[in-house]
């Protein structure tokens, strides 16, 4: 018999091939027939699969434990590990080009494709949803199988989230290439790709839910609150800031619900909580399992992490209304998004004491093993921009700060910092354990990968520090009769050189990546086998 | 207008604040109970603990 999980999906992606290729043959839309055919494809092809795999093994049931050992289903880490390489430089990539393009307009080639307006989304997607999302798809599955001592259930809903979810990024990242956008930062995918999304992340609660609901161990290590926390608040956010109404189901536009200063504070509360619950709280879930384990040495102080979760959670939720510092929202909202931001300084420092102190006893670690080096640094980052956050949140440093270079030199201290280095470390660790092997294929070059980013990050932060700054003095000089001092375009060509050192650090910084990827290729493929540890697949591997 | 403002201003500064600190009381009260001290102990080793 063909199982429920199997006949459920099979119908569920044959109705959802048949409404794709209707859609795709009556639109007037020419992104929506792509991505609706598209979608006709993927579906078909995965309903096709699901027949095939069912016809080949006969429906055997996949045993939950072998030999007294948990069955893990490693499979979709796997493929998760390898979709977040392959975005992350791609990412990497599209970033490193809108940076020169910004220095030398003329990369802009005068096409709407490669125009900096569609590549900048882009970028943003492609390494906070697709590489920083992978990493931590990837790193859940495992971290709650592991710290639960159980398989995650399902034979097809694993499969489903980490296809699903790569699915997405692929209509999103080609809908902003092809001009369609909702306009909204860090939530641009139009309608249909929002809504396949929510799909994809109810599965994902599940699967991970499920996951801990079968547990052997009886406390939920920390690591999984972090983990569920990340899950739940993404959902609400992202739901609540993607209400919209499609212009017609065969168009890729649509109007939001909120209108106004309403609209503007849904996204700030939804941009702001990405950062607070996307880039870190899961990213501090990697960190509560990856640092004790790279460092063979428990948490510092669990009872820290207990006091760090609650606080970080309860106060994050709040701090969205100082990204709208003078603006048509009252100025007692701002207030309040800017008070609870000081206030995390308290939780944020406290997790990153909780890192760092892991280490105590053992820091001359730190001199033999890179990527312990590696997630040691990411954590001081988590430390100097969540110190640096607080402040530029204060509405008198923020009336010199936004709008200008600074931000985007404190976005990137935390983006490359923290969450890059933090999942660079978590790869590093993980794809030899997932494949078997003693260790990674080369330290040393972990060590290449390590102070060439080091110095890209470098480079990239204080050149934003000064053209921001220098920016904003800029925009508020004024001359002895009170007018402005400079023109916009003066600002523009004396941050010139910044720009340049700015490509520069980024440059640096993917061409560290692609050592990695090559370094975790040969691990691969050519590290020594651990011995002994029996295969623990057994899934449908065909349906990568 | 300007009363439901000071209304609602004063409720959240208020009321607001005591909830706040009631949560955090309950953390640190459950963070920090003696009773809980070998339980958190054991939980810091489950990622050691996987086969």
């Amino acid at each position: 018999m063909i199982s429920l999980e199997e006949g459920f999906f099979a119908f569920f992606l044959i109705v959802l091939a048949f409404a794709c290729l209707i859609v795709a043959g009556k639109t007037f839309d020419q992104v929506m027939a792509f991505h609706a055919g598209l979608g006709a494809l993927i579906a078909a092809v995965s309903a096709f699969v699901i027949f095939k795999n069912y016809f080949n093994d006969g429906g055997i049931a996949i045993p939950q434990e072998i030999g007294g050992k948990p069955n893990y289903n490693m499979g979709p880490v796997k493929f998760g590990a390898v979709a977040a390489m392959f975005w992350g430089i791609a990412g990497f990539l599209v970033g490193l080009i809108i940076a020169s393009q910004l220095a030398w307009p003329a990369l802009n080639f005068d096409l709407p494709w490669t125009n900096f307006g569609r590549l900048r989304p882009l970028h943003t997607s492609a390494v906070i949803f697709a590489f920083g999302g992978n990493v931590l798809l990837a790193t859940s599955m495992y971290v709650v199988q592991r710290t639960s001592r159980a398989r995650m259930p399902g034979r097809l809903l694993p499969w489903f989230v980490i296809i699903g979810y790569n699915v997405f990024i692929v209509i999103a990242g080609t809908g902003y290439l092809l001009g369609a956008t909702q306009g909204k930062e860090y939530a641009e995918p139009e309608w249909y790709a929002d809504l396949w999304l929510t799909i994809v992340w109810v599965a994902y609660l599940l699967l991970f839910m499920g996951t801990l609901w079968k547990r052997k161990e009886p406390h939920i290590y920390v690591a999984n609150w972090f983990y569920l926390a990340f899950i739940v608040t993404i959902a609400m956010l992202h739901i609540t800031n993607n209400l919209t109404i499609p212009v017609s189901i065969y168009s890729t536009q649509s109007v939001i619900v909120w209108s106004g200063v309403q609209d503007a504070m849904v996204q700030w509360w939804y941009g702001h909580n990405a950062v607070g619950f996307f880039l870190t709280a899961g990213f501090l879930a990697i960190m509560y399992y990856f640092v004790p384990k790279r460092a063979d040495r428990p948490v510092y102080s669990y009872r820290l992490s207990i006091v760090h979760f609650w606080a970080l959670i309860f106060i994050y939720i709040w701090a969205g209304p100082h990204h709208l510092h003078y603006t048509a929202l009252p100025q007692w909202a701002s207030t309040l998004g800017a008070t609870f931001s000081i206030i995390l300084w308290m939780p944020s420092w406290g997790g990153m004491i909780n890192g760092l102190m892991t280490l105590s006893g053992a820091w001359d670690k730190l001199r033999t093993d890179p990527v312990l080096r590696m997630m040691v640094v990411s954590v001081a980052f988590y430390g100097m921009s969540t110190f640096e956050g607080p402040l530029m949140s204060l509405r008198s440093v923020n009336s010199l700060s936004h709008y200008t270079d600074w931000t985007i030199g404190h976005v990137h201290s935390g983006a490359l910092g923290w969450v890059g280095y933090i999942s660079f470390g978590a790869l590093y660790c993980l794809i030899p354990w997932l494949w078997n092997k003693k260790g990674l294929y080369s330290l040393k070059l972990v060590n290449w990968h390590f102070w060439l980013s080091t110095l890209g990050i470098v480079l990239y932060i204080t050149a934003m520090w000064v053209s921001g700054i220098m920016q904003g003095l800029m925009w508020r000089a004024y001359d002895s009769l009170g007018f402005l001092e400079y023109s916009f375009i003066e600002t523009v060509e004396a941050m010139y050189p910044f720009y340049v050192i700015r490509a520069l650090g980024g440059a640096l910084f993917v061409i560290g990546s692609l050592i990695m990827a090559y370094n975790l290729w040969m691990t691969v493929r050519h590290g020594e086998a651990e011995e002994a540890e029996p295969v623990t697949s057994g899934s449908l591997a065909a349906a990568e | 207008m300007n009363e439901t403002y000071t209304a609602v201003a004063g409720f959240a500064q208020t009321w607001g604040l005591i909830y706040f600190m009631i949560l955090f009381g309950i953390v640190l009260a459950y963070a920090l109970w003696p009773k809980n001290g070998k339980k958190f102990d054991d939980a810091a080793q489950i990622p050691f603990r996987e086969d």
